[in-house]
């Protein structure tokens, strides 16, 4: 996916594109409102994250504007300020969410996902992988004729796995990506999951293997 | 508002007291100066009629032979008869001899005048008289004689006279005084108005309304509307400089904050080491839990600020949940907790949005926290006699003990809270804005079986209902 990452804080804008770049996504990132201007109208994208305090203005300013020029990119804006004073301003002006710093990425992508789920995108975020076909937006899995409705960590689990074909994940990596950090997990967790992603996969041309000592890899049979 | 304030009086019982105490007096001034002139004309009135009858006695005084002879007209005497029905007295002397009449008539003290009546008040036979004594000199057989008549009447058919008048005189003194003490609180409480309508209009302010005062006083009250709206001014600028400043302070805070947190969730990415993983992991829960903590904090300060002067607008309290329930779902989603909701239109509750929104807020983190990956939570308004009770059912496994008060005690948490992020500030903040509201906030084990769609076999839990009392 296209993210336009409007961040003052050049620290916190590397980080975050560092973390989004991880998970394959292109991010264009626009230390103040002018540059952000300049970067709506040239190019498309999926998501706008939106800081609020920018040096040449307020953030609301931009999305006042970006609605105004009938700009339909969902807005998640990401506030730093008590949840509850800003929380009138950000959803009236047309944001589509908000989320407040710091931000868990696993809540930041559920809420992108939830966000381009109610605009209605998805059906071009379509994965294929041998007889698969997977909608991480929908969170469905078709395999030939057959469709079947994931769970949000069953459907994390498989994103991880067919963006990375044939690579080897350790449980506790996939403990990390799958689990908040709220959450004491123990690694064995894991092995429910990829039990129920095997019942789904039944009958494909995928699998998940087991590799000893290392992890787990997807690959084609 | 001024309860607990010292009072230096009221400008309205002084006014009032003191115009009513004016009042009092030019009545009573009134009701002398009444009283006296009327007296006086009645007395006028009385002594000219016995000046009459003496005076046509003189009259009939005449020398015959060398001796002075009366003869008292019938006239004289009933003339008085006609005033009133007090006895008569006379007496005819001459020079010291009394020639008819009551020899003992007390006379006046001193010479009579003569040519002028004289009119003096006295004690005769016990009751009190009016007498008028004229005296005329006669010459007689060429020598100079001085004849006196003196006529008299008691005073009680006066006294009833004056006893009527002073009846009138204190009516019309009393009312005089009704009507003007009337006038009189009329006047202060007309002239208090002003002051209790801009004292009304601004005490009827919301608590977020800092304009200043713009309706048109009286002059005299210029100068304290003035300062007034001064004040107003300077309270507005300093609590959006404290608003400004406490947002300021959590963009520094958290952003850095956020920084570090992204670095860290990177670098766990890349680090291979169980030891190395383990630190950024408690790295990382330390971080959210003080921007937890930071929250909730700002929170309950701002819980605080408003429920002391409570906000009180319409509150539909099912439309809040459900539009709380919508931002909350991928964060539910992401444990594949199920959020099941019941919200009938209910009518609406007046309050601080808000504030409630805080508090549902609040319980509703509380109950994605907690409970298990893949469990239920449902969210059930329901209007029971005057309450709306708005009750949230997680599968947490209850709280150890039902005992509310110490569970929404500050920085309180259950003790099934273990390995979780929190400050324990969340159910503190829900019940001091229920509780603001005047209705209460209830922990229960939840029932096993009631309630819409429960995918898996329910356990155990907990229900914490909100119950606010609707207006």
């Amino acid at each position: 996916m296209r993210f336009l990452l409007v961040e003052d804080n050049l620290s916190l804008a590397a980080a975050v594109e560092d973390r989004l770049r991880m998970d394959g996504h292109v991010v264009d990132h626009a230390p103040d409102i002018s540059v952000a201007d300049d970067y709506a109208a040239t190019a498309d994208y999926d998501l706008i994250l939106l800081d609020i305090m920018l040096p040449d203005g307020d953030g609301r300013d931009f999305l006042k504007a970006h609605r105004n020029r009938q700009g339909t990119t969902p807005v998640i804006v990401l506030t730093a300020r008590s949840e509850v004073s800003d929380r009138v301003g950000v959803l009236d002006l047309g944001a589509d969410d908000y989320i407040t710093k710091p931000f868990d990425f696993s809540e930041l992508e559920a809420r992108c996902r939830a966000v381009l789920r109610r605009h209605g995108g998805g059906s071009s975020n379509q994965k294929r992988f041998g007889s698969v076909v997977f909608d991480p937006m929908a969170g469905t899995l078709n395999i030939g004729e057959k469709t079947v409705s994931l769970r949000n960590k069953e459907l994390r689990l498989l994103e991880i796995f067919i963006n990375a074909p044939d690579r080897i994940f350790s449980k506790s990596k996939l403990v990390d990506r799958l689990f908040s950090y709220e959450e004491d997990v123990s690694e064995n967790a894991i092995e429910v999951y990829v039990g129920r992603l095997r019942k789904h996969l039944a009958g494909s041309d995928v699998e998940i293997t087991t590799v000893r000592g290392l992890g787990y890899r997807m690959s084609l049979a | 508002m001024s309860r607990g304030l010292p009072t230096s009086g009221s400008i309205r019982r002084r006014l009032t007291l003191q115009l009513v105490g004016s009042a009092a007096f030019l009545a009573s001034l009134l009701f002398v100066i009444v009283l006296s002139f009327t007296r006086d004309v009645s007395q006028q009135t009385h002594d000219s009629i016995l000046a009459a009858s003496a005076t046509s006695i003189m009259d009939s005084v005449s020398v015959r032979s060398g001796e002075v002879s009366v003869d008292i007209p019938y006239a004289a005497l009933s003339m008085l008869g006609n005033v009133s029905n007090d006895r008569v007295f006379y007496r005819i002397a001459q020079d010291d001899s009394v020639l008819t009449g009551y020899a003992d008539l007390p006379l006046p003290d001193g010479a009579p005048p003569r040519g002028q009546p004289r009119f003096d008040t006295l004690h005769y036979k016990g009751d009190s008289i009016r007498m008028v004594t004229l005296a005329r000199r006669v010459s007689l057989n060429g020598q100079v004689s001085d004849v006196v008549i003196s006529v008299a009447q008691t005073r009680e058919g006066q006294a009833a006279q004056l006893a009527e008048l002073t009846r009138n005189a204190l009516q019309l003194g009393l009312g005089f005084f009704m009507i003007a003490a009337f006038l009189a609180i009329w006047a202060a409480q007309s002239s208090i108005r002003p002051l209790a309508e801009l004292a009304e209009a601004v005490s009827r302010r919301g608590p977020k309304d800092l304009r200043p005062v713009r309706r048109p006083v009286p002059s005299e009250m210029i100068p304290l509307v003035t300062s007034l709206n001064r004040f107003i001014e300077r309270l507005r600028v300093s609590l959006s400089r404290s608003e400004d400043f406490i947002a300021e302070a959590a963009h520094r805070v958290r952003t850095p904050l956020a920084t570090v947190r992204t670095q860290a969730e990177i670098t766990l990415r890349r680090v291979e080491r169980d030891e190395n993983r383990a630190s950024l992991r408690e790295m990382i829960r330390a971080i959210d839990e003080s921007s937890r903590a930071a929250g909730q904090l700002l929170d309950h300060a701002m819980v605080t600020f408003r429920t002391d002067s409570l906000l009180r607008e319409e509150v539909d309290l099912g439309a809040l949940s459900r539009e709380l329930l919508n931002r909350l779902r991928p964060i539910a989603e992401l444990k594949d907790i199920a959020l099941h909701s019941d919200l009938p239109q209910t009518p609406p509750l007046s309050g601080d949005p808000i504030l409630i929104q805080n508090a549902v807020r609040n319980l509703l983190d509380n109950a994605i926290k907690y409970a298990p990956p893949e469990s239920d939570i449902q969210v059930i308004l329901r209007k029971e006699g005057a309450e709306l009770r708005l009750s949230i059912i997680d599968e947490a496994g209850g709280f150890p003990s039902g005992d509310t008060d110490a569970l929404t005690a500050r920085f309180a948490r259950g003790a099934n809270a273990e390995g979780t992020i929190g400050s324990g500030l969340g159910l503190t903040i829900a019940r001091e804005v229920v509780e603001a509201h005047g209705g209460r906030l209830t922990i229960a084990p939840s029932q096993a079986t009631s309630g819409p769609p429960a995918a898996s076999p329910r356990r155990e839990g907990s229900c914490v209902s909100l119950c606010f009392p609707m207006s």
